[in-house]
């Protein structure tokens, strides 16, 4: 006996047991991201006026409008690996996926650049509240990119000889992971602004 | 796919490494009922220091040292570390992690739970963060000592803390991965027929219990993420600026708020009050419908209100912080859904006493169990709402009184429920019986001495006497007249201690000489008692059950037999 709706929609939900199983982990991921952004909110209010965006001055907006730009290329490029392969391209999903790894890459890069900027010009997370919390959420951010790209790189390549035996639900773990990735994403678009630019 | 059907697994694979539900809520249980040995052993430790001021602890008192005193770091660690213990390791790994991993699958008809190898992860997620946070006894810093809640400034600057932090994200990670289960199981594996209003009533006190742990405890995550980034990263969010130290400024940006840690902190802790208690209402429910005889009383009613209840846990947090000098406007507020959140509670609790009405009761030890724990719930609710106003709170807040309204609440509340959940589901999980004898033998001592362990409390706390002191308050002329129930209480939990044995003694007992029964020894009417004593496997049911009928169909007038299983067809 296994165990049902894997696979296939069960009718009176709509959902296969994984798709609930993402919207609900990104739900809780909503919740991490939220209390960090309040703890954001909290320290700025506390901070005497005007402070937080004097130390905001001392990032590299180029450099962040950037890594906006190739972390959104990246989302077109999920969606473009799953499209893929509902037309049944396996060649293009591969071609796909790869983009998809290699803008993630990027961003890394560019983030990992940044970083040393930072530190070179002996700013730390302990240097004030600003860059306290501009470390803690890039940082965690940072971790959830490294933790999708594990997960793309496995579909990849090792994970890919599933499409030979169950295509279906290969189909499915692509979409999942993809709705995990558009999430990682739009953290990165609400970061950007109230780190960069306010 | 196909090991789902193969039964020759080898050992490891079969106990350890299993991804049944059945093993990994065993395996949950027998960790969570270790560690809460472990926890009460902290506290019986504690009481003698209680008791007995500065004279030395005896059995163990080699342990603090040669003259065997109890110093006072080593009484906060005991405190900090009980409270964790009892709370994140013991009492939500068996309320949640046992009982939701057994029964859930069991009682919905699924063949097992939606994610085998997240259940497992979940296991060993949190079997990781109880080694690390008992291993932080044996460091050379020691175990974290600023309570279980951890306020800073204290915690980022006091030792031990690291570790108790590290533990924690495994502890959260477990119970995100189990919470996402959880919610999935009961949504997408119900067995045909099993509507939802037709789902037993712990499978509803589950699923809200799973929704609080999903939402509530990830704001706890990103707070302990906050106070590792102070103590290792040397950041200031929790650190305000000037922040003297013995004497000396600490040498920190600063610019924190160690309010900032409070909101984070009970915006997860509140609901986690909730957490520990729905799985217990949902296993009263079941054992109060069936020794009863009747259906259970308003059972849709009870369902909105353990609804309403998950919703407003996560707007009452601040009734925590009356005395932050966060300001009237906020106290007023969370006062306001304080005793708005304490009406759903009274629905559930008043449900049950109606259950009762008329019934022809039949007094097992489940039963014992789940009647004490309606007065037992009821005196800790009711302790709360005092605590829930500000006014009375800015007197009461951090006396016994508190320990006492909680514990309430938790001990013989929580832990009753789960005791009756044990003897009522343990012939489900080994084919037989627990010995009645020896329940009756737990259950009277435990319900005597819990008492008076507790009850005291309120005694010495509407005196004023202070929650955190090592010497109890001695120094204190206000605590004079009340100290005299420390010994009466240390007494009282050191014989709740030895009331434990019987129990202990009846878990093993049992698997060889308890009376063997079949599917079905309670006449229950839920889907767990279709299944074989022990289910199947893997897969539970011979066949995956129908479902006809509601939950509780007992004593039906006119039928044969005094209940109806869910899975018996109407006719025509």
């Amino acid at each position: 006996m296994d165990i049902p709706y894997t696979v296939e929609e069960r009718s009176d939900t709509g959902l296969f047991n994984a798709k609930l199983g993402i919207w609900l982990f990104l739900a809780s991921e909503v919740m991490l991201f939220g209390g960090l952004f309040s703890a954001y909110i909290f320290l700025r209010f506390g901070a005497p006026d005007g402070a937080f965006h004097e130390w905001g001055q001392e990032l590299n907006i180029p450099l962040a409008t950037l890594n906006t730009l190739i972390l959104i290329s990246s989302s077109v490029t999920m969606v473009m690996s799953w499209a893929s392969l509902k037309l049944q391209d396996i060649k293009k999903y591969k071609l796909y996926m790869g983009l998809t790894l290699l803008c993630a890459l990027g961003f890394l890069v560019i983030k990992y650049l940044e970083y040393t900027a930072k530190f070179d010009h002996h700013i730390f997370p302990s240097t004030n509240t600003f860059f306290a919390i501009y470390f803690t959420l890039t940082g965690l951010h940072g971790l959830h990119i490294i933790g999708g790209m594990i997960v793309l790189f496995y579909l990849w390549i090792p994970g890919r000889k599933m499409w030979l035996s169950n295509s279906e639900q290969f189909t499915n773990r692509v979409e999942i992971v993809g709705l995990y990735w558009h999430f990682v994403d739009l953290v990165w678009i609400f970061l950007f602004p109230i780190l960069y630019l306010l | 796919m196909s090991s789902y059907t193969h039964h020759d697994e080898p050992f490891y694979r079969k106990y350890i490494w299993s991804t049944d539900h059945k093993i990994i809520g065993l395996q949950y249980g027998f960790t969570a009922l270790f560690f809460l040995l472990v926890g009460f052993t902290l506290m019986m430790i504690m009481r003698w220091q209680l008791a007995y001021p500065e004279s030395p602890v005896p059995l163990v008192g080699s342990i603090f040292g040669e003259d065997g005193i109890l110093l006072p770091e080593i009484y906060n660690s005991l405190g900090a570390m009980h409270g964790t213990i009892m709370i994140f390791l013991g009492i939500v790994p068996l309320a949640v992690g046992a009982f939701g991993n057994y029964i859930v699958p069991l009682q919905i008809g699924a063949p097992d739970m939606a994610f085998p190898k997240l259940n497992a992860a979940s296991y060993w997620s949190y079997l990781v963060g109880g080694i690390v946070m008992m291993s932080s006894f044996f460091t050379a810093e020691g175990a974290a000592r600023s309570g279980w809640t951890s306020y800073p400034p204290l915690a980022v600057i006091e030792v031990g803390q690291t570790l108790w932090l590290i533990g924690m994200i495994f502890l959260i990670t477990s119970s995100l991965l189990g919470s996402i289960n959880f919610i999935t199981t009961i949504v997408q594996l119900r067995a045909p027929g099993l509507s939802w209003m037709r789902l037993p009533f712990f499978v509803w006190a589950q699923l809200v219990t799973a929704f609080l742990l999903l939402l509530a405890f990830p704001p706890l995550e990103s707070a302990a993420v906050l106070q590792l980034m102070d103590r290792v990263a040397g950041t200031s969010f929790f650190l305000p600026s000037g922040l003297v130290v013995s004497g000396e400024i600490l040498d920190v940006s600063g610019g924190g708020s160690p309010l900032l840690w409070q909101h984070l902190f009970w915006f997860l802790a509140h609901p986690e009050v909730y957490v520990l208690i729905l799985p217990a209402m949902g296993i009263v429910s079941e054992v109060i419908a069936n020794n009863t005889r009747k259906p259970l009383w308003g059972y849709k009613s009870l369902v909105f209100a353990v609804v309403f209840l998950g919703f407003m846990s996560f707007i009452v947090w601040a009734h925590h912080m009356f005395i932050t000098g966060m300001g009237t406007a906020m106290s007023d507020f969370f006062q306001t859904t304080t005793m708005i959140i304490s009406i759903p509670s009274i629905i559930i609790l008043s449900a049950f006493f109606i259950s009762l009405w008329g019934a022809s009761i039949r007094f097992n030890t489940p039963m014992l169990f789940a009647l004490a724990f309606l007065p037992m719930f009821g005196i800790g609710g009711l302790t709360g709402l005092p605590l829930g106003l500000a006014a009375a709170d800015i007197y009461l807040h951090d006396t016994y009184y508190v320990i006492g309204h909680f514990h309430y609440v938790v001990a013989p509340g929580t832990i009753f429920g789960l005791f009756a959940g044990i003897y009522y589901w343990y012939p489900k999980i080994t084919g037989r019986k627990m010995s009645e004898t020896m329940g009756k033998l737990h259950f009277w001592p435990s319900l005597i001495f819990m008492n008076g362990v507790f009850m005291p409390m309120f005694i010495q706390g509407l005196a004023g006497v202070s929650r955190r002191l090592w010497d109890g308050g001695l120094e204190y002329a206000h605590a004079s007249g009340v100290l005299h129930w420390n010994e009466f209480m240390s007494i009282s939990a050191w014989l709740l201690g030895l009331a434990q044995i019987p129990f202990i003694f009846n878990i093993f007992y049992s698997l060889k000489f308890g009376e063997k029964v079949g599917k079905n020894p309670w006449d229950s009417t839920t889907l767990e008692w279709t299944a074989p004593s022990p289910p199947l496997p893997h897969v539970n049911f011979e066949k995956i059950p129908e479902v006809h009928r509601e939950a509780y169909e007992y004593s039906v007038p006119g039928r044969k037999r005094d209940f109806t299983p869910q899975t018996v067809p109407k006719k025509g």
